[in-house]
């Protein structure tokens, strides 16, 4: 901390450190102003007098978005979705890493190359929704599924995290008599916790985030998950009342439901995100596709 | 079964040259799929995967030389050469689509591309740790975010109904713009996004790179008398000189990635003539208009040129003296 000691040296760590946090404000100010305006009333809302907190609280837009039909059960697709999709990618993904990770496999070098080549070229979209269509997925919630099961990505960063693993633990096992479905979930997935907490979190980011699967593959607007959903209220400003419903309920201001939309849409991420954090910065790291 | 096992423990080595041996012989074939068969198994799914929903639909790209029509399929329909490769080159189209994949492209590269490695620099320079680590968590957040979310919170906040901007401007007595629907603004609304959204996180590989740095010629520059913004122009960014060079030769590969959803979710009959690019032009002539052999076309094209500069951009990588990613 030589140079600290310096004037200048201070004044260009303030102007620095100014930086950064106006950055950073910067960055987080839409989520705090959009958070804000889904509890303000209709009166502020018009005045525009706030920017970031709002002197009033209603939970009205909260209230109105969650008696319609649309928002509770978009929310319950994406969950669905989310929960199913993430433990079927992790075990196909798991399953498929942990065998790529074993050097002494004849044919490795190959399956691999296969796996790799995908994310170099692809069929495209218009084949793929082919193929959907061929599968009989079209129309299925499982289309948002089974077409996106592995990320390749993910997937090489489970198997870099695997072949770090020391060798012993594999071959103690395989002296007590384990064959490789025991070692893998015996001893392989309980000692790779971190890797396989952080991919996990991952595909389940994906997934919620999923939307142009849903538009392309989906038809019915009951099948929507709640991207699709915000997208319609948001943009074509219609999709609360899809089914032609009558709500009896006067509706909240048009512009504090679109806010709550977006909250309850956002909440799930920023929820798993201090998890996420914890290992993230390691795992993008790791994805170098090497051997 | 338990021989084999034993030899595994004791020689790996012996047992992998061994092993090499056995393979050469058809007998050997069925000895090493018997010895392993429980992995392959597990890797059977993924495979399976890979071929159904991978693999199927490249061949499947033979339709762009066809006239699909779904219920004659795809062996039943009329060959027709390259005349969809010819309609994409000479519709005027093209050109519009190529203009906004190369402006859109160089605004990444020139406005985007610098940004995180600016940030890395700048967080680098943060004496104090908790406040760095506070800053990171910020500024990695949106990465998290779906672009609907990121094109949703734009829409609401710039919006002449009741958006928080036009406010603003209303109240210092200036116009309302329409930022959405003028296709002018377009352009600064996506880079606006992408760098809102990806910044924070690109700086992740820069501040890897600067970790490794070793600390000695810090220590050397300060005993020349060297200042902060001396050490940070003269050590650290040529330290990190080669990791920034890969990563612009690789940013140029992808030079026609740039973002179907995010586009997709910005496009407008006001905006199309600057917004299009090849990837809404397919799903609109495919997914809307049903013309599945052109928009095939149209996708097999995108994606060849991006093979070769994909390819091509990790071959100049390595050439520069890294490793490439590939």
């Amino acid at each position: 901390m030589v140079g600290d000691k310096t004037i200048g040296s201070r004044v260009f760590g303030l102007i620095n450190g100014l930086a950064l946090v106006a950055f950073a404000l910067i960055t987080v100010l839409p989520f705090i102003h959009v958070f804000s305006s889904s509890f303000a009333t209709s009166a502020e809302i018009a005045s525009k007098r706030f920017l970031l907190f709002p002197t009033t609280f209603t939970l009205d837009a909260y209230r109105y978005i969650f008696s319609t039909d649309a928002v509770p059960r978009a929310m319950g697709v994406s969950i669905g979705i989310t929960a199913a999709g993430t433990l079927w990618s992790m075990l196909i993904s798991v399953l498929t890493a942990y065998g790529l990770s074993r050097k002494l496999l004849p044919g490795r070098q190959t399956i691999m190359f296969l796996f790799v080549f995908t994310m170099l070229f692809n069929g495209g979209m218009i084949p793929t929704f082919l193929v959907v269509k061929e599968t009989g997925l079209l129309n299925s919630l499982l289309a948002l599924i089974i077409p996106a099961s592995i990320n390749v990505f993910n997937m090489i960063i489970l198997k870099t995290f695997f072949q770090g693993l020391p060798d012993g633990l594999e071959e103690s096992a395989k002296i007590d008599g384990c064959n490789d479905v025991g070692i893998l979930f015996r001893i392989v997935i309980p000692c790779s916790m971190p890797a396989i907490a952080t991919i996990s979190l991952f595909y389940a980011v994906t997934y919620w985030n999923t939307y142009m699967h849903a538009i392309m593959y989906l038809n019915d607007a009951s099948k929507w998950p709640v991207q699709v959903l915000l997208r319609q209220i948001i943009v074509l400003a219609s999709g609360l009342n899809y089914d032609n419903a009558v709500y009896t309920d006067v509706p909240p201001p048009a512009q504090s439901v679109k806010m709550a939309v977006i909250v309850v849409a956002t909440i799930p991420v920023l929820m798993v995100y201090p998890f996420l954090q914890k290992h993230f910065a390691k795992g993008a790291l790791l994805g170098s596709i090497k051997s | 079964m338990r021989d084999s096992g034993i030899w595994d423990c004791v020689l790996p080595m012996g047992g992998d040259t061994m092993h090499k041996r056995e393979i050469t012989g058809r007998a050997g074939v069925l000895r090493s799929l018997q010895r392993h068969k429980w992995i392959y198994l597990m890797t059977t799914p993924g495979l399976l995967y890979i071929l159904i929903y991978k693999y199927i639909p490249m061949y499947g790209l033979i339709i762009s030389f066809k006239n699909y029509k779904p219920y004659q399929g795809i062996m039943g329909s009329e060959w027709v050469g390259l005349a969809h490769f010819e309609r994409l080159f000479s519709s005027p189209d093209f050109a519009m689509i190529l203009t906004n994949t190369l402006v859109l492209f160089t605004l990444q590269l020139v406005v985007f591309f610098p940004i995180p490695i600016i940030l890395a620099l700048m967080l680098n320079e943060l004496r104090s740790s908790g406040l760095k680590r506070t800053i990171q968590t910020l500024i990695y957040l949106p990465h998290f975010m779906s672009w609907v979310i990121v094109v949703s919170i734009s829409f609401v906040i710039l919006t002449v109904d009741g958006g928080l901007v036009n406010g603003l401007l209303e109240s210092m007595g200036l116009q309302k713009i329409n930022f959405l629907l003028k296709s002018d603004w377009f352009r600064p609304i996506y880079i606006l996004q992408i760098i809102w959204r990806e910044a924070g996180w690109g700086t992740i590989i820069f501040l890897a790179a600067i970790a490794s740095v070793d600390p000695q010629l810090y220590e050397a520059a300060k005993m020349d008398g060297a200042g902060r913004l001396r050490q940070m122009w003269s050590i650290t960014l040529p330290s990190i000189k080669s990791v920034i060079v890969v990563l612009l030769i690789l940013k140029i590969g992808d030079v026609l990635e740039l973002g179907f959803e995010h586009v997709y979710l910005l496009l407008n009959s006001a905006n199309r003539q600057v917004a299009e690019i090849f990837d809404t032009y397919v799903y609109v002539a495919g997914l809307q208009q049903g013309q599945f052999s052109y928009s095939t076309a149209v996708g097999f094209f995108k994606g060849l040129v991006g093979l070769v500069l994909v390819v091509g951009a990790n071959w100049l990588a390595k050439r520069y003296g890294e490793e490439g990613v590939y």
